[in-house]
């Protein structure tokens, strides 16, 4: 019988169908590339709503913190360059830019909260700012996103009484010492992380120098 | 014809796929990739999210655990679908598989554990390249069937695991002086932060390997000393 050729032939040929025709290679791969395509879809589809949900909890609970438990909170959309109560038809709420006013027990102001980045020692640093537009006194911070090194620049996060130094603070502008303070508007920066506190205290001039304006503006309008 | 070929009386009932691993037990591919053949410490692949992301223990079982996930699935799978996947795109449907189940893990992990998934950052998505997890597609699911492919990659996920959780403690209890965040040595105990940078990374995987070395030495002397 010769077909045993290639069943005790040269061990060196890896299967018999070595050569494949180029349709079942791209086949091959439109399968798996269909096949992988199909159970991300699903997945996303499965874990879209907690992630949203997270994202969500994680912006309200930041306000709330930062503004140290307001009663109630009004929210203004960015439109423009100007604040209004309302957004354009058609807009999307989820990504327009908002500024969350938080008012105590009796209606008074007490402050405002908003969303301000800045890039820090290894990676963005994205903070919830609240402070008192009128005095440009902090109320708090929330670091919303960061990844600098663990255990040194992730302090800004993870280490409470560093939030602690900045309240009542006036941003006019902030700034930084290495040292001990009881200046109103210079606070200590944190031992090793010193890059990444002062990213801390940009992004908090930069949101008061940039929202703080746009408030006057607007309380202005709305006062008349 | 009237004998059979020699060579079909001495293959196995199924032909061996030339380069794969000699049979050995279930147990053995397990245990091998602990201790005999680890993927950090002994094959020195996947160093980078080692060394990356090692400064903290919790940061290691959450790296180790999405790395198991990944190797089980796309094993399991690679190994299962062997037979119809054609030599010459082997290792560009490999990656697609790997894709498809890393970017599961991560999705799940921003889901359900969004803190963690927040300090690993970008090292979940970067599974897709750790070698060990295209090493064992190639080296070995796409050679065996589906119950040593996974015997293998639980042994592989959970030696990995292990090589990471020895970096993570040296690391976090020398460096932030605490064990998954409880704090042990008290107030007066001044945290060493050169051991969670990164030199701190270098020198503790160069010590792990060195201890690593020594063992592997000995124990080859004692089994020398034995035979004589």
């Amino acid at each position: 019988m010769t077909g045993h050729q290639h069943g005790g032939g040269a061990p060196a040929t890896p299967t018999p169908d070595a050569g494949s025709s180029t349709a079942r290679l791209l086949f091959t791969l439109a399968f798996f590339g269909a096949l992988g395509g199909g159970i991300l879809a699903y997945t996303y589809q499965k874990t879209l709503g907690p992630i949203r949900k997270f994202a969500g909890e994680k912006v309200e609970v930041a306000v709330k913190e930062v503004l140290g438990a307001p009663a109630t909170l009004d929210t203004l959309y960015l439109v423009g360059d100007k604040l209004s109560k309302t957004l354009p038809q058609g807009a999307d709420v989820l990504e327009a830019t908002k500024v969350f006013i938080g008012y105590n027990g009796k209606g008074e102001q007490i402050g405002v909260a908003v969303e301000e980045f800045t890039p820090g020692f290894s990676s963005e640093v994205h903070l919830m700012v609240g402070f008192n537009p009128a005095t440009t006194a902090l109320t708090g911070f929330k670091v919303l996103s960061q990844t600098e090194t663990p255990g040194l620049g992730d302090k800004i996060e993870k280490d409470p009484s560093f939030m602690t130094r900045f309240v009542g603070k006036l941003a006019n502008p902030l700034k930084g010492t290495k040292s001990a303070t009881t200046d109103a508007s210079t606070v200590q920066t944190i031992t090793g992380a010193t890059i990444s506190s002062k990213a801390v205290i940009k992004v908090i001039n930069k949101a008061v120098g940039t929202w703080k304006p746009r408030l006057d503006a607007y309380a202005k309008e709305s006062g008349k | 014809m009237t004998a059979i070929p020699v060579e079909t009386l001495e293959q196995a009932p199924e032909p061996i796929v030339p380069g794969a691993p000699p049979p050995q037990p279930l147990a053995m591919d397990f245990w091998r990739g602990i201790a005999d053949d680890n993927p950090v410490m002994i094959q020195m692949l996947g160093l980078c999210p080692t060394m990356a992301i090692s400064n903290q223990v919790s940061n290691g079982l959450g790296m180790g655990a999405a790395t198991l996930f990944v190797l089980v699935f796309s094993s399991l799978m690679i190994s299962s679908l062997r037979k119809v996947i054609p030599n010459e795109v082997r290792l560009a449907t490999y990656i697609l598989v790997i894709c498809t189940f890393v970017t599961i893990a991560d999705l799940i992990m921003q889901a359900y554990s969004p803190l963690l998934s927040r300090t690993l950052g970008p090292f979940v998505p970067l599974i897709v390249v750790n070698c060990i997890i295209l090493g064992r597609a190639e080296a070995f699911a796409g050679k065996v069937g589906p119950m040593r492919a996974l015997a293998d990659a639980f042994g592989q996920g959970f030696g990995f695991t292990l090589a990471l959780l020895i970096m993570c403690t040296i690391r976090e209890v020398i460096g932030s002086g605490t064990f998954l965040g409880f704090h042990l040595f008290g107030p007066h105990y001044e945290p060493q932060l050169f051991f969670i940078m990164p030199p701190g990374g270098f020198l503790s995987m160069g010590l792990m390997f060195l201890t690593m070395g020594w063992w592997g030495e000995r124990k080859k002397a004692k089994l020398a000393g034995a035979s004589k």
